[in-house]
């Protein structure tokens, strides 16, 4: 029988729930049972992705009709050096599994983004980012060494001396050259457990950008966006949020917040209790009108509250989505997607205040945005540059859907022409010709050339990658 | 309303009457029993296009790459009906595997295996329809026929848990509960408020068209049942029914 009928089937979706897909899939326990439903999927023509948590926003770990691969059974530490912060783990691993490891010790990882539950593989996969690219760079900046299967079945050690050119794919590759099997990464040295955080107002983009010029002295920048406000003045006002790490003289008790309950994440959210938000965001999140009193309140709270510094335990800082479970609920049935471009340096203002205006012109509002800073790198499918980035969440429903789908790809436009990038892990809506623009067409040529090394039989793909036409010619 | 259909359990009773019922020249039905030759007599009758697919229900591993062909011939699937089902007579004081079996593996396993199926692709595709023809022996463990009523009770919880599970994604799930009905499954039986097979399609359709829920056919059997669940224990087994 063939494994395609003979597997146990499932309806996945991305993060966003805009896109669903149902697909056969398994759930192998080690490298061996992996390599074997390899194998077998190849022989029979099926295709196959790999999926860890499914915190990819839009299709990225969607396999239509195909196999997925669940690797969340493969989620081991192999080892762990408390001494040198270097720690070697099976894929599934998730980030949330990670820190609670080795904090007690006194390192966290360098780069983690806003939720705690991405696997290692697909940090790697994406080459996620998190509040401290212009400084760290992304996580493929921290990994020694991997471990990848590929569907041919070779099994090859990475790192930036062996195989260096595979390496660089690998990292934001998206899964489409192998399986990582196994991650080697090094961690960051932590005094204690908390942060000496900073959050003040600010009234407009211009003057956020201005507030950006200073990121370098901080460890973390971030700058939530008002994409709505009452009347067109008042988009662009933010809150911003920098970080420090407390040194050993700032916190006395540094030693003891390196414990696991001391990064426990607070059982409310401005006064709603976790398991509520959801519900009160979906009611919020039912009209326009209900997000622009929100966004009020938010600015207002941090309009008239003090800018001293304070104290924020790393998962509180980091993990905003992991005090909301159910978040993406919140959205309604439609569910919503992301869009994030990486605009320039020297454009980004005038993009993001543009966006920012096509949005509200539209009457297709973003209900979130989030401005972070990024440093260039040398991963092939890199979407890091010397720039920043806007995210975006815009809700997505019956009536919007194909208007949402234009707008954003013309936005997309926009962003290109400044000479930006898009994220994979975020993205639903780039065509082809836009992907290829992204990237440029050389590296996306060198891409494809390693995937004729490691998959010349195109075993692997997702619906990410039949969308953006990756082993397409043009 | 529906334009891409399958029925399983097409070639006789209920399930013929919904292929004949359904058949029309802007919709296409794909009809799936045991017997090829009496489903393709029921196409030659049919007033628009009928597939036919010859399949046994209790041949679980033949079925998915089955219903993946036809969804792929029918181009989508918009409405699915299970009602492939046996009641052999079962004597007072008769213990048969054979038989209990059989009513098992048709009426609930081959059930569960094509409607997980069905469920799946809907779910994903965010829309359609999905009907199970239980029945009103589900309602009560009756000592007449205890593994026929289990087989349907157990059809009648799985629907409502489909529907539980499916209706936030836009999926309709119906549950049928048909009284009695004049086909070969109840030859020589003599029931109360009897009705053709027919009929008992129109009622099935009606409520298919109606969207997610459950509805007896014919109607006369809600209060009926509503009547004999709340009849306690001690009271229904000394009765006959």
């Amino acid at each position: 029988m063939l494994l395609r009928h003979e597997l146990p089937r499932r309806v996945y979706d991305g993060f966003g729930r805009a896109a669903v897909g149902l697909s056969v899939f398994v759930r192998p326990h080690g490298v061996d049972e992996l390599q074997l439903s390899l194998e077998r999927a190849a022989n029979e023509g099926l295709k196959v992705a790999f999926r860890g948590n499914g915190r990819s926003y839009g299709d990225a770990a969607l396999n239509t009709g195909q196999l997925i691969v669940d690797m969340t059974a493969m989620d081991k530490v192999l080892s762990w050096d408390g001494e040198t912060g270097v720690i070697e783990a099976e894929p599934g691993l998730t980030i949330n599994q990670l820190w609670q490891h080795t904090l007690a010790d006194g390192w966290w990882p360098p780069v983690v983004p806003g939720t705690s539950w991405p696997t290692l593989g697909g940090c790697v996969a994406m080459n996620i980012h998190g509040k401290n690219h212009y400084k760290l760079g992304g996580f493929g900046d921290h990994v020694l060494e991997l471990d990848l299967l590929t569907p041919t079945g070779q099994r090859l050690l990475l790192s930036r001396e062996s195989n260096a050119e595979l390496f660089r794919g690998v990292l934001g590759g998206f899964g489409m050259l192998g399986c990582v099997t196994r991650v080697k990464m090094q961690l960051k040295r932590v005094h204690g457990g908390r942060l000496l955080v900073r959050q003040w107002a600010l009234p407009t983009l211009s003057h956020q950008f201005d507030a950006w010029e200073h990121c370098q002295g901080e460890d973390y920048f971030v700058s939530w966006t008002d994409c709505l406000g009452f009347g067109s003045s008042q988009a662009g006002r933010s809150q911003m949020h920098s970080a420090r790490y407390a040194q050993p003289d700032q916190d006395q008790e540094g030693a003891v917040t390196l414990h696991r309950d001391a990064q426990r994440l607070p059982g409310s959210l401005m006064g709603v209790p976790a398991p509520l938000v959801p519900l009160v965001l979906k009611v919020f999140y039912s009209h326009d009108l209900m997000v622009r009193f929100m966004n009020q309140a938010k600015y207002a709270a941090s309009f008239y509250s003090s800018t001293a510094p304070f104290f924020q335990s790393h998962a509180g800082f980091h993990f905003l989505l992991d005090q909301m479970p159910g978040f993406r609920e919140a959205y309604g049935a439609g569910g919503f997607i992301q869009f994030q471009p990486f605009v320039p340096r020297e454009h980004a203002q005038q993009v993001f205040a543009e966006i920012i205006r096509v949005g509200l012109r539209r009457d297709l509002p973003s209900y979130l945005g989030v401005i972070k800073r990024y440093r260039p790198d040398d991963f092939l499918l890199s979407h890091a540059l010397d720039g920043y980035s806007l995210a975006l969440d815009f809700k997505v429903t019956a009536s919007n859907r194909s208007a949402l789908w234009q707008t954003c790809q013309e936005l997309a436009d926009l962003v290109l022409d400044a000479g930006g990038k898009f994220y994979p892990a975020k993205d639903l809506i780039l065509r082809p010709d836009q992907f290829r623009r992204a990237f440029g067409q050389e590296r996306i040529t060198a891409f494809r050339e390693l995937r004729k090394q490691v998959d010349p039989d195109r075993v692997l793909r997702t619906d990410l990658s039949v969308r953006l036409g990756i082993d397409e010619p043009g | 309303m529906f334009s891409k259909c399958i029925v399983i359990g097409a070639s006789s009773g209920i399930g013929e009457q919904l292929v004949l019922q359904l058949a029309h020249p802007s919709r296409t039905v794909a009809a799936i029993a045991r017997r090829k030759e009496r489903l393709d007599q029921v196409a030659d009758q049919a007033r628009g296009p009928v597939l036919t697919y010859a399949h046994d229900v209790t041949d679980y591993d033949a079925a998915p790459e089955l219903f993946e062909g036809i969804v792929e011939e029918l181009g989508g699937v918009d409405l699915v009906i299970y009602c492939a089902g046996v009641m052999p007579s079962v004597d007072e004081g008769e213990y048969n595997w054979a038989k209990d079996r059989a009513m098992l593996e048709v009426n609930l396993l081959g059930a569960v295996r094509w409607l997980d199926l069905a469920a799946g692709q809907m779910e994903a595709q965010r829309s359609g329809t999905i009907v199970g023809i239980s029945s009103v022996a589900g309602d009560r463990g009756r000592r007449g026929a205890p593994v026929y009523t289990a087989s349907k009770a157990g059809f009648t919880a799985y629907l409502e848990a489909l529907r539980n599970r499916c209706t936030r994604y836009g999926v309709d799930i119906v549950t049928v509960k048909p009284g009695p009905v004049r086909t070969s499954m109840t030859e020589g039986m003599k029931l109360p408020f009897m009705i053709d097979a027919d009929q008992a399609a129109a009622g099935v359709l009606k409520l298919a068209e109606g969207g997610t829920g459950t509805g007896y056919v014919p109607k006369i059997w809600s209060p009926i049942m509503g009547i004999i669940q709340h009849v306690p224990s001690f009271i229904f087994r000394k009765t006959n029914v």
